[in-house]
């Protein structure tokens, strides 16, 4: 008998051209609508076109980038097969340290001698991995769900956040904030933070796709059981996932000093749930080892399209959050059915 | 029996293996030669997958000792076994689906690039893991559509035969495999069937599981039979019949 040849599934039409459905194609295809749609829009009713331009698509970068730096982090984890609640409180706590070491130092009362912003911003991001850590522990250690032990840290942060902190940390100095100054590109103006959001998503997008890490990272979100059969350090894998994740909320604090230009400890309540939305809209699996970051960039870019678009034609803001349900429930569905079709 | 005067690859003498108070191997002698084909069979409870899990060091004997070309070896984790080059295929556990047949052959050994983006960055070598994956799966005759394809588009043979294949790649000594034609059909199964001849060929030795009489029958050199925790009986399948096994097998019939 030859091997193999017998065997071979016919190629449907769902196999050639199911790839257009397949993440990040399935969701870019839908932002290109989206935009499309808020482009024509105003034509059909008689307005001013606003929506394509280059400063509004900077203006949309801009609005995704903290949320777009939570939603990598969450990507990662969501790729294990894990999921994390904390992010926007950690992302909260390392805002309030961060701007406070740098406005009063290691005084917890309101008046100190403030460190060097440098100091500052990597105790914060050591704080934002260490939380990250914990969270890793929790669930590689003691083998508790990721949902449970983030729930937890969640609560913990949020705590420590307004024990720290009941109010807004202003009159940080200019280093904090540097992330904020604009830069010119092609016609736009665009703040720095947002163009870190994308590096980040591309070095991100790098390490997943082309090194040995990345690969491990799917298998163990794919199959654990057989990624540890083959060798493969299922729990260092885990630890360093959510340490990094942890890494990436820090870095979107500062992002969040730079843009509100202080430190805010009433960030980050649903964001959480905001990042799990561009990580399902992207595309990448709740199941675990199947999706990537290019995808949570469309996602969280649909997200925002959606926002500006329904602004711009001054809709009711609470029909966006509406609209984000129905899209949330239908890319789950699109991702189960797909994967029972397997 | 068969080629007692050559020092078997892989070795079991008295091994013993207690849970508790339950008694899962009971002074167990096991020997696998170079070159063949060895069916492990035996009721359930018989002790059969105690003793695989003991030679593929998924559990330690409480005593007996393990020998591989005559050295006395300890396996604390199936990673031991692995680096002395016994591998395991196992039912189920075996295959990641959503990642494509090259990337399931170098799980966990994937090829790093040369020089500072491979030694520095960590960075794949998809193109040489390509390359090898194919030359690979040719010398098997093992042809599929596309080395990219996930594995999750594959049938259940297809599957099983990638699964195979990434052991025998990997296996300098030994390759076990665990119910391979389980879940199989007819034709599937002869496919792996093939591929597991073509490994023998290969002068790999091979231990198989199996509850398949006639893919035991098919296929195997020696047939060891597992009964009460003790290896009951040695035989040729040349010179028995499927009946008289499971008759050894459960006790009806003794065999010195």
């Amino acid at each position: 008998m030859t091997t193999g040849t017998a065997a071979l599934p016919k190629r449907s039409f769902r196999s050639r051209f199911g790839f257009l459905l397949a993440p990040p194609f399935g969701p870019l295809i839908f932002l290109a609508l989206i935009c499309i749609l808020f482009t024509v829009l105003p034509l059909l009713r008689g307005q001013e076109q606003r929506f394509l331009s280059p400063q509004n698509f900077a203006l949309i970068v801009q609005q995704t980038a903290v949320i777009g730096v939570l939603a990598i982090g969450q990507t990662l984890i969501i790729l294990t097969g894990g999921i994390d609640l904390s992010n926007g409180l950690i992302m909260a706590l390392t805002s309030v340290i961060m701007a406070g070491l740098s406005v009063k130092g290691f005084s917890l009362t309101s008046s100190g001698t403030p460190i060097d912003p440098i100091f500052a911003i990597g105790i914060g991001l050591t704080v934002a991995s260490l939380a990250g850590f914990i969270n890793g522990s929790l669930v590689t250690r003691l083998k508790l769900p990721p949902f449970i032990v983030t729930l937890g840290t969640l609560n913990i942060a949020f705590a420590l956040t307004r024990i720290y902190s009941t109010s807004t940390i202003n009159g940080l100095p200019e280093p904090m904030i540097a992330l904020g100054s604009v830069i010119e590109v092609a016609g736009a103006r665009v703040p720095l933070y947002a163009l870190v959001m994308l590096v980040l998503f591309f070095i991100v997008w790098f390490i997943l796709r082309e090194t040995r890490f990345g690969r491990h990272i799917y298998a163990v979100g794919d199959n654990s059981e057989s990624a540890a059969l083959v060798g493969i350090p299922v729990n260092r894998i885990l630890l360093l996932v959510y340490t990094c994740a942890g890494f990436l909320y820090g870095i979107a604090a500062l992002l969040l000093i730079s843009r509100q230009e202080n430190g805010d400890p009433q960030a980050g309540q649903t964001s959480n749930l905001e990042s799990i939305t561009a990580v399902v809209l992207g595309g990448t699996s709740l199941f675990g080892g199947r999706g990537n970051v290019v995808g949570t960039l469309i996602g969280a870019l649909i997200v925002a399209v959606i926002r500006n678009g329904l602004t711009q034609q001054g809709a009711n803001p609470i029909i966006q959050t509406l609209i984000t349900g129905v899209l949330v429930i239908t890319a789950v569905a699109v991702d189960k059915f797909s994967q029972r079709a397997k | 029996m068969n080629g007692s005067q050559q020092t078997p690859v892989l070795e079991a003498r008295q091994l013993v293996k207690h849970y508790g108070h339950v008694v899962a191997l009971d002074e167990c002698d096991f020997e696998l030669y170079a070159g063949e084909i060895l069916a492990v069979i035996g009721d359930n409870g018989a002790g059969k997958s105690t003793l695989i899990k003991a030679l593929s060091g998924a559990v330690s004997p409480t005593s007996g000792e393990i020998r591989m070309n005559g050295q006395v070896v300890h396996f604390r984790s199936p990673l031991d076994a692995r680096r002395a080059g016994i591998e395991t295929v196992y039912q189920n556990l075996a295959l990641s689906p959503a990642l494509n047949i090259v990337e399931n052959l170098f799980l966990g050994r994937e090829l790093l690039r040369p020089g500072f983006f491979g030694t520095v960055l960590r960075m794949v070598d998809k193109a040489k893991m390509l390359e090898e994956a194919t030359h690979y799966m040719e010398d098997l005759k093992f042809r599929i559509q596309s080395m990219k394809q996930p594995v999750e588009t594959l049938s259940g043979g297809q599957r099983q035969g990638v699964a195979v294949a990434r052991s025998a790649a990997f296996a300098h000594n030994v390759i076990i495999m665990d119910e391979p034609t389980a879940a199989l059909g007819v034709k599937e199964s002869g496919m792996v069937l093939d591929l597991i001849r073509k490994v023998r060929d290969r002068g790999l030795p091979v231990i198989l599981i199996s509850h398949n009489m006639p893919h035991v029958f098919e296929l195997a050199d020696r047939i060891h039979i597992q009964r009460l925790g003790k290896r009951s009986a040695i035989i040729k399948p040349s010179e028995y019949s499927m009946s008289d096994a499971v008759a050894i097998m459960t006790g009806a019939v003794a065999v010195k």
